[in-house]
C-alpha cells in the first residue's frame, strides 16, 4: 500500500540526505517531486497543491537551507503534515450508550459495502459485540444473498425482506435488533452514483428511520481524482461520520484516502486489506504516513506478529531450542504460524527500506511453502522427531507421498539440520527466529 | 436516446460539466503559459495521470510552435482530433466468427464483471444468439447466484460449479458443455482479483490454460473490465493482467458516474487494445460499443 509514492519520496530524499546542505533549487525540486508523487498516487490535484504549498512555507519558515540536516527536516515536516492531512489521531467506531448501535454503509457500487458489512461483523463479533446484518441492497442481483452468506460464514443473523421497501426493511431491522437484544444493526445497502437523486433520498430515508450512530463511506482505495467529488457528495447529503478504505492490500498508491478526509473531515476508520473477512485494521495516520515516506511499518508488523505465539508456546520452543530438541514437528507448527500472518511479501515490506530493496511485485512464493508443509506431512511420527532414519527409501516414500522431489525433501533435511546447528550455536541467547530456512 | 444524450443529462444533474477544457480553448484567447497550465490541470483532474498529460503537453507544444498557432482553440481542436484518432484501434467488437465464440471476462474486485457479462449476453440474446454463461467466479458469496440471475434476465443458459470450487473445472466443464449443446456464445465469468496477488493471477493463467484446452485454441476474446472512477492503478491492472492472460479490449464501466476515465488513455498508450464497450447505467440494455468520436465529444462538450 502506498508503495510507490513510499518509493518515490524515499528515492528523493536518499538522494538530497547524501549531500548535507541543500540549495534552493533543490528545495523546489523536492516540493516539484512531492507533486508529482503525489497526483501519480491518485491524490487529487486540489489537495496536492495545498499539501505542496504548506510544505513549502513550513520549510521556509523553518529555514531549512541552513539547517545541518535538511533532508531530515522536510521530511518530517511532510511526515507531519501527512499525519494530519490522513485525519491526525487514530479514530475508533462510535457505538451508543443505549443499544442497537447502528451502522450504515454507504458508497459507489464496486466499492465492497456487503464483503466490508461482513467483515466489520466479524471484527465485532472477536470484540464481543454481536451484529444482525440488515440487507437493504434490493437492486444488485443476489446482493441479499451474498450477505446472508457471508452471516452463515461468520455466524451473525441476517435480517432481510426480499426486495420489499429498502428503508422499511432497515427499520424493521433496528427494531429486531432490539427484540433479539442484539447489540449492533450494520445495515448494507446498495451501490449508488452521489448525482442519483432518487437513490440518494432513498438513503436520507433510512438515515431519517434508523438514526445511525455511524454512516460509514466506503470507498476504493484505487479511487482517482473524483474520490473527493464523490465522497462530498455522500457527505452533504447524508453526514459521513466515517470512512472505510477497501482493497489497500493491492499496489494501490491509495492518495484518495488523503482527499477524501481534506474534503469531507470524516475520519479513516478502518482499511480492507485481503479478500479473508478477517483481512480488517484498523487505521493508524502516522504509521501510514511514515509509510508513505518510506520509513517502514514496523508497528503494524509487530502487532501482526503478537497474538501468533502464546507467551507458554515462546517459552516452550525457546526451551527446545536450548536444548537443541527442536523437531519437524516444531518446524511444520512455526510455519502454520507464520502463514496464518498473511503473505510473506506484505510482511517484508513493512520493514523500514525493504519496499525499495525488494524488487517490483515481489512476493515470496507461497507454493515453497505449502512444499514444505506437504513434505513433513508425508512424514511419520518417528521421522518427524529424528530425522536421522530418513533413508534413500524414506525420502523417496515422502517424495511421492507429497508430490514432490527428492531433491526437494533432500534441500528441506538439510536446511533443517543447518538451521538447528545454528540454533545449538545460539542456544540461550536467542528468541526463536520465525521459520528460519524455510524460505532460505 | 444515445449514450452520450444519456452521459449529458447525468453532467447537468450533476451541475457541472466536461466543459472545462473546450471552455479553455472557445475562446480567442492567446495560447500564452496560464492557458498550458490550466490545460495541464484539467488532464490531471481528468485522471489521464502525470506522465500521460505531461506526453500530450509538449507534442502539443512543439505542433503549436512549429506551425504558429495562436489562439487556445487551435490547441483543443488539435488534442481533440488526436485523441479520437489515437483511441481508434480496430477488433473492438467481438465477432461471432466461431461457434463457440469464447469471450473470458477478468478483472479487479467489483468493476462490474459480472453485470458486463449480463449486459452483453442480454445484447445477443435479442439478436437470436444462443448464449452460455459459465460462473467462473467460485470464491465471493452468492457470485455465481448473481450470474444465474443475469443468465435468466437474459434467456441464456448457465454453467456453475460449487461455491469454494476449483474455478478451472467449472470452466473447463462449462465450455465443453457448451460446445456439445452448439451455442454461439460463452461468456466465462471470473472472480475479481488484485493484479498483484500471485497465487490469484496464477488461478488465472490456469483458467485460460484450461479454456484452450477445452476449446483447442485460446479465448476468441479476452475482455479487461476497468472501473471508470479508478485513478492511475488502472495501469498497473491492465499492464499484469495483459501479462498473464493477453488482453484484447476493455469494458470501461460506471462512466455515467462523474468521473471522466481518462486514465483509459494511458492504458491504451501501453497495451494497444481498444475499448470494446462502455458501461452507462445499471439498466440491461446501459452497455454500448465504444465510440472513440463519441468519447472525446463527451469530454469536451456534454450537450
Amino acid at each position: 500500500m502506498f508503495e510507490q509514492l513510499s518509493d518515490r519520496l524515499g528515492a528523493l530524499f536518499s538522494r538530497l540526505t547524501g549531500r548535507g546542505r541543500l540549495s534552493e533549487s533543490d528545495v523546489t525540486e523536492a516540493l516539484r517531486e512531492i507533486r508529482v508523487a503525489l497526483l501519480e498516487a491518485d491524490v487529487s490535484l486540489s489537495s496536492a497543491k495545498s499539501f505542496v504549498a504548506r510544505v513549502k512555507e513550513r520549510a521556509l519558515g523553518a529555514d531549512i537551507l541552513e539547517s545541518l540536516t535538511p533532508a531530515q527536516t522536510i521530511v518530517s515536516i511532510c511526515h507531519e503534515e501527512l499525519v494530519a492531512l490522513l485525519g491526525g489521531a487514530e479514530a475508533r467506531l462510535q457505538f451508543s450508550d443505549a443499544p442497537p448501535s447502528v451502522i450504515l454503509l454507504v458508497g459507489l457500487q464496486g466499492s465492497g459495502k456487503t464483503t466490508h458489512a461482513g467483515k466489520i461483523a466479524l471484527r465485532l463479533k472477536e470484540q464481543g459485540r454481536r451484529s444482525l446484518l440488515v440487507a437493504a441492497d434490493i437492486y444488485r442481483p443476489a446482493a441479499i444473498a451474498q450477505l446472508q452468506r457471508l452471516g452463515e460464514q461468520i455466524d451473525l443473523p441476517v435480517f432481510e425482506r426480499g426486495t420489499a421497501d429498502p428503508v422499511e426493511t432497515a427499520r424493521l431491522g433496528v427494531a429486531e435488533a432490539k427484540r433479539l437484544g442484539i447489540s449492533t444493526v450494520i445495515i448494507d445497502t446498495a451501490g449508488r452514483l452521489q448525482i442519483d437523486d432518487a437513490l440518494m433520498t432513498e438513503l436520507e430515508r433510512i438515515r431519517a428511520v434508523t438514526k445511525p450512530h455511524e454512516v460509514l463511506f466506503v470507498a476504493d482505495a484505487m479511487t482517482g481524482q473524483e474520490a473527493a467529488n464523490v465522497a462530498d457528495g455522500f457527505h452533504r447529503r447524508l453526514g459521513i461520520t466515517g470512512i472505510v478504505l477497501t482493497k489497500m492490500d493491492g499496489d494501490t498508491r491509495g492518495g484518495a484516502a488523503l482527499s477524501i478526509f481534506e474534503r469531507t473531515g470524516a475520519p479513516i476508520k478502518l482499511i480492507g486489506v485481503g479478500e479473508k473477512l478477517s483481512a480488517l485494521e484498523a487505521f493508524y495516520p502516522d504509521r501510514l504516513a511514515s509509510r508513505i515516506l518510506g520509513m517502514g511499518d514496523v508497528l503494524t508488523l509487530i502487532e501482526k506478529t503478537r497474538g501468533i505465539y502464546t507467551e507458554e508456546q515462546a517459552k516452550s520452543l525457546e526451551q527446545k531450542m536450548r536444548n537443541a530438541q527442536f523437531s519437524l514437528d516444531d518446524f511444520l507448527d512455526q510455519l502454520r504460524q507464520v502463514r496464518k500472518m498473511g503473505s510473506m511479501g506484505d510482511l517484508l515490506k513493512m520493514i523500514p527500506g525493504m519496499s525499495r530493496a525488494l524488487p517490483k511485485n515481489f512476493e515470496l512464493p507461497e507454493t515453497e511453502l505449502k512444499k514444505t508443509e506437504a513434505i513433513i506431512c508425508s512424514m511419520t511420527r518417528q521421522e518427524r522427531r529424528s530425522p536421522q532414519v530418513l533413508n534413500g527409501s524414506r525420502r523417496k516414500r515422502i517424495a511421492l507421498g507429497s508430490g514432490t522431489q527428492v531433491a526437494d525433501v533432500n534441500r528441506l533435511i538439510k536446511q533443517f539440520d543447518q538451521a538447528k546447528s545454528l540454533m545449538k550455536q545460539f542456544g540461550g541467547k536467542r528468541r526463536p527466529q520465525i521459520a528460519r530456512g524455510s524460505f532460505r | 436516446m444515445s449514450w452520450i444524450g444519456r452521459l449529458g443529462d447525468r453532467l447537468k444533474k450533476a451541475g457541472r460539466s466536461f466543459a472545462g477544457v473546450l471552455a479553455l480553448g472557445g475562446s480567442e484567447r492567446p495560447l500564452d503559459a496560464e492557458f498550458w497550465e490550466e490545460f495541464e490541470e484539467a488532464l490531471l483532474a481528468a485522471d489521464l495521470g502525470v506522465g500521460t498529460s505531461e506526453r500530450i503537453l509538449e507534442g502539443l507544444k512543439t505542433v503549436a510552435r512549429q506551425e504558429g498557432w495562436r489562439s487556445a482553440g487551435q490547441a483543443v481542436e488539435r488534442f481533440r482530433r488526436d485523441v479520437e484518432r489515437f483511441l481508434d484501434l480496430p477488433g473492438a467488437p467481438i465477432l461471432l466468427d466461431r461457434k463457440p465464440t469464447v469471450v473470458l471476462v477478468v478483472g479487479v474486485n467489483g468493476t462490474g464483471k459480472t453485470t458486463s457479462i449480463g449486459k452483453l449476453a442480454a445484447r445477443y440474446t435479442a439478436q437470436g444468439k444462443s448464449v452460455l454463461l459459465v460462473a467462473g467466479d467460485t470464491f465471493r458469496a452468492a457470485a455465481a447466484d448473481q450470474l444465474a440471475i443475469w443468465a435468466e434476465r437474459s434467456g441464456s443458459q448457465i454453467v456453475r460449479g460449487p461455491e469454494n470450487g476449483d474455478p478451472a473445472a467449472v470452466v473447463f466443464d462449462g465450455i465443453t458443455a457448451g460446445i456439445a449443446r452448439g451455442v454461439d456464445l460463452i461468456f466465462v465469468d471470473t472472480a475479481g482479483r488484485l493484479q498483484t496477488k500471485n497465487n490469484l493471477m496464477e488461478e488465472l493463467k490456469k483458467i485460460r490454460r484450461v479454456t484452450e484446452r477445452a476449446l483447442g485454441r485460446a479465448p476468441d476474446r479476452t475482455l479487461l473490465v476497468v472501473d471508470a472512477t479508478t485513478g492511475q492503478n488502472a495501469i498497473s491492472q491492465a499492464m499484469l493482467f495483459n501479462e498473464v492472460t493477453p488482453l484484447d479490449g476493455l469494458i470501461v464501466t460506471k462512466l455515467d458516474s462523474t468521473a471522466k476515465g481518462g486514465v483509459v488513455l494511458g492504458i491504451v498508450e501501453r497495451i494497444e487494445r481498444p475499448i470494446s464497450y462502455v458501461g452507462l447505467g445499471e439498466a440491461i440494455d446501459q452497455l454500448e460499443p465504444f465510440d472513440a468520436r463519441e468519447f472525446v465529444a463527451t469530454l469536451f462538450d456534454p450537450q
